[in-house]
């Protein structure tokens, strides 16, 4: 059979799908074309995951530019994380985008953005790679800043101002695998670079850390993701988070591991350090946020800071021509890539889900939801888990090998990666324990409790294509965790592409590293099992007992209000103080009396934190870009004669020295 | 008998409690309850009728069964008297971490469900000490996993050849630290404390009462002991074998009882000899554990034991 035509009615759905867009009365008609496209993509990625590469029949257009398509193992994966992401983003969409504004558009835009990001991933030479990247970049640009309102404006140039200083980096990158190899395709770049000068790998690697990492949201380049996430339409919200910020992550493995080859041990180092610091940064700026999607948009970067430890490791493994193990931290990375996109991915559609339900993105605000909607409510609790990798859930099996694979690098005969790879491990405990306290408080404050305000008592749950949209997410969540060995042979084809070797045994439900077995699917058939027994066991000693409903403990004084439960600031008080040397926490509090200093009228209180990156590194970089603009714009005054001036001077200095 | 063995941790945790409360009393001067109090107060609570606030919602009524069966699967995977287990493949200290993380983090948003501010308080507390115990504890484990080549707490009780090195000495006191913070014990908790404002664990069980209230406590009695089997496990593993005869069985379970009640001793002699700290005074005792930790696993990497 022809593969390449799976490829075909996959776009052609896509396309058709954005032309019906057009026409704004067609909304369930448009989604069910994109998820039929999203299911031809999710075949061709199978089909290039398991019986090896495939590359479609080059499309001329000139002497210089040629499109070509096709892919590999490690392309494969990254489609089908876009195409199971995507699918359950399209059924949310259909209810989402019913009562939207500009919902054509919205429908071209999302399609057309999705069409390019497997044409991203399934690029074959450098050309193609770059167009469509730059075509991903600008539509999800469009996406951002789709609301139209002035914060999503500001945050869209953000978004536009960074994203395109790491395609800059990427250019420039490719301009120098290409001034090596003479070749734009991928496949020869990967057959001819691997004998490349030492310092010339060393700088290709550096720029692809920076214009990949950028588009990952690694720190310090993360700036633009706490803005342009929370800013977007929920739905684009959730893909940007859960895969477009994977492309990056596809890019730096596709160069940094695929086309270069073993590098030198510091590029290993570089990643993990990169990752821990993400990591960990990451989580702590997404504590202290009290608006809900930006809270989750700081997550991914602790997210992709941990997917980096994982890709970190591997780099260290192959430096040292560990293959075995270098496939293991491989997988853990690529694995933590998928459960990402399905955890994060259903946290920003539980949060739109909120937000279109109360119009409001603010915890203060929140409370009591869960009640209000059930199924929002707990599918959001199931995101919760997950992603503080609690077992049985998914987040649990990727985040468990990473510990593995760190703990591994003390197979390493080299003392500074012995040293950094557990400690890497430590910053991984330290993020998971951060991230269990943050969505304590995001799921807490938000669901449970009494509603903090009018809007959170009105709360409606969503419409049924968002509920099967998130429901479809939440099992997913669950089944990546409690049958590892069917994802493991969805990713091991990846990893065996660039490792060279496949280790990771496993059987009957249970994942192997070295000695030490993990089965989440024992963890919850026990559970189960064991709250059966409890039941049991309480009805037999204590018998049936009816509950009775009261109040919450008021200490005696019945006036217990919404406003008097924890609030999310409150919550996390004690963090920000223990680690006010990375938060610099300023707070002011004004009080005003009736009668100095015993009748106190009313008490302000007003804290922040100091963003540390924006404040000292953007902030002064932004501020002397506007100075030398200042200098320059005294070139140009707009003044007709100092222009006149300036081409006698040009002439007079030609005249003088061409001759 | 191996499959069995968890059954020891779940029927004796309210009385090792017991006898921590007893020897407290005693080292206090004070006759102090009887042992068996633990177990007459799990089964009055079991009996009794439930108050719930009308503000939870079912995560409220779920999460007691979460935390205790939780907290006894976490001791399925863990050798107690011999490291025969039947689920030696899962015996894994970093899942085990991460279990009993499962177990708390429910408890915490059970903790934000009535809506009171004790309630709350309590929760954001237990993460905070969590977020400084978990990555201690952790390192401590990396310490003794790397030594001994695995994660498995079967294969790191086996090994017992190279204990008592500088790297597992270290080791041990961030894990006693880190042990005192995650039972809730002085210098970190009181549990004996009934004044709201300076509750922790007892704040996030504050709206909870009758079988959901016994569930909560005897998780944590469960939790305690079972860090007390880990540290047994890790740091005193003699005496614990893949047993074959009576003798052999009669040996490992005296032994490891000898070692569950001096663990019980020195868990009494700290609350008895401490005083509470101020919470944000935590981080300096909690920080210094994680240097201890560090040191651990650096000298275990300069020295080579």
């Amino acid at each position: 059979m022809n593969y390449d035509i799976i490829l075909y009615v996959g776009t052609v759905f896509f396309l058709s799908a954005s032309i019906l867009s057009l026409s704004k009365r067609l909304n369930s008609l448009i989604y069910l074309f994109s998820i039929a496209g999203s299911i031809f993509f999710a075949i061709y990625g199978a089909y290039l995951l398991f019986a090896g590469a495939l590359l479609l029949p080059v499309f001329h257009l000139s002497s210089v530019v040629d499109f070509s398509f096709g892919g590999d193992a490690l392309s494969g994966f990254f489609v089908l994380v876009i195409a199971v992401l995507s699918i359950s983003v399209f059924i949310y969409s259909i209810g989402y985008t019913a009562s939207m504004k500009n919902k054509g558009l919205m429908g071209l835009f999302l399609n057309l953005f999705i069409l390019s990001m497997y044409g991203v991933i399934l690029s074959q030479n450098i050309v193609t790679f770059l167009i469509l990247w730059e075509t991903m970049s600008v539509l999800s640009y469009f996406l951002v800043t789709f609301e139209r309102d002035e914060r999503s404006a500001k945050a869209g140039l953000v978004y536009a101002v960074m994203t395109h200083i790491g395609t800059a980096f990427i250019i420039l990158l490719f301009m120098l695998l290409y001034h090596f190899s003479g070749s734009m395709s991928f496949s020869s770049i990967k057959a001819l670079c691997r004998n490349m000068p030492r310092d010339l790998k060393n700088l290709v690697f550096i720029f692809s850390i920076i214009g990949f990492g950028t588009k990952a949201g690694i720190i310090p380049f993360h700036t633009w993701l706490p803005r342009a996430h929370p800013a977007a339409p929920s739905n684009i919200s959730s893909l940007m988070s859960g895969v477009m910020i994977k492309t990056g992550i596809y890019g730096l493995v596709r160069v940094g591991m695929d086309m270069l080859g073993d590098g030198p041990e510091w590029w290993g180092i570089t990643v993990l350090v990169i990752g821990a610091i993400s990591s960990v940064l990451g989580v702590m700026y997404a504590l202290m946020e009290h608006d809900l999607k930006r809270l989750l948009a700081y997550h991914s970067v602790e997210n992709i800071g941990i997917i980096l430890l994982g890709i970190g490791a591997s780099m260290l493994f192959k430096t040292f021509g560990l293959y075995n193990l270098a496939s293991v931290a491989l997988i853990a990375g690529l694995y933590h890539v998928l459960n990402h996109a399905v955890f994060k991915g259903l946290l920003f559609l539980g949060a739109g889900s909120v937000l279109h339900s109360i119009h409001t993105k603010d915890m203060e605000k929140m409370g009591g939801l869960i009640k209000l909607m059930p199924y929002t409510g707990l599918f959001f609790l199931i995101g919760s888990v997950s992603i503080c990798a609690l077992p049985p859930f998914n987040g649990f099996v990727s985040e468990w090998l990473t510990y593995q694979s760190l703990l591994l690098g003390f197979r390493i005969p080299s003392i500074t990666a012995k040293i950094v790879a557990p400690l890497g491990g430590s910053a991984l405990a330290l993020t998971g324990a951060l991230a269990a306290a943050c969505f304590v408080k995001a799921f807490g404050i938000s669901f449970l409790g009494m509603p903090r305000s009018r809007d959170a008592e009105d709360a409606r749950e969503s419409s049924l294509p968002m509920i099967l949209g998130m429901g479809i997410l939440a099992c997913l969540c669950l089944l990546l965790g409690i049958f590892p060995n069917n994802v493991l042979e969805i990713i091991s084809p990846a990893a065996f592409l660039i490792t060279g070797s496949y280790v990771l045994p496993s059987h009957s439900g249970f994942i192997f590293v070295g000695d030490s077995g993990l089965s989440p699917g024992f963890i919850l058939s026990t559970m189960i099992i064991m709250t059966i027994g409890t039941i049991l066991f309480i009805y037999i000693i204590g018998g049936k007992k009816a509950i009775r409903y009261g109040d919450s403990w008021d200490c005696g004084i019945p006036s217990l209000n919404p406003r008097m439960q924890y609030s999310a600031t409150a919550f996390t008080k004690p963090i920000r103080m223990i680690f006010k040397r990375i938060y610099l926490p300023r707070r002011e509090i004004f009080v005003s009396y009736i009668i100095k200093p015993f009748f106190v009228k009313s008490i302000k209180y007003r804290g922040e934190i100091t963003p540390f990156f924006e404040r000292y590194l953007y902030d002064p970089t932004v501020d002397f870009i506007h100075r030398i603009a200042g200098k320059i714009r005294l070139l140009q005054s707009g003044s007709l004669h100092l222009y006149l001036g300036y081409i006698l001077v040009t002439l007079l200095v030609l005249l003088i020295f061409w001759t | 008998m191996e499959y069995l063995q968890f059954l020891i941790i779940i029927i004796f945790a309210p009385l090792i409690n017991g006898i921590i409360k007893k020897l407290k009393a005693n080292m206090q001067g004070r006759t102090g309850p009887g042992l068996l109090q633990s177990y007459y107060d799990l089964i009055r609570l079991f009996k009794k009728e439930m108050v719930v606030s009308s503000v939870t919602s079912w995560v409220f009524k779920a999460t007691p069964y979460i935390v205790f069966t939780s907290s006894v699967v976490a001791t399925m995977i863990v050798p107690v008297i011999t490291t025969n287990v039947v689920f030696s493949n899962m015996a894994d200290i970093i899942a085990l971490v991460y279990i009993l993380g499962l177990g708390r983090f429910f408890m915490a948003i059970a903790g934000l469900d009535a809506g009171t501010a004790f309630g709350g308080e309590g929760s954001s507390r237990e993460m905070t000490v969590a977020v400084l115990v978990e990555p201690m504890m952790m390192l401590s484990l990396f310490a003794v996993a790397i030594s001994a080549g695995s994660t498995n707490l079967t294969k790191i009780a086996g090994s017992g050849s190279t204990f008592y090195t500088p790297s597992h000495i270290l080791a041990l006191s961030a894990f006693m630290i880190s042990m005192i913070a995650e039972t809730g014990r002085i210098p970190v908790d009181n549990p004996d404390t009934h004044l709201e404002l300076t509750m922790i664990h007892e704040g996030m069980l504050l709206e909870y009462s009758g079988r959901y209230l016994a569930l909560m406590e005897w998780a944590h009695y469960i939790k305690q002991m079972l860090l007390f089997t880990i540290a047994i496990d890790i740091f005193f593993p003699i005496g614990l074998d893949g047993y074959t005869d009576v003798v052999g069985f009669l040996i490992s379970t005296g032994s490891y009882f000898i070692k569950v009640l001096f663990m019980a001793f020195l868990m009494a002699l700290v609350e008895s000899t401490r005083a509470k700290m101020r919470f944000f005074q935590l981080p300096s005792l909690l920080g210094g554990a994680f240097v201890l930790a560090m040191l651990s696993l650096l000298s275990y990497i300069m020295i080579g034991k």
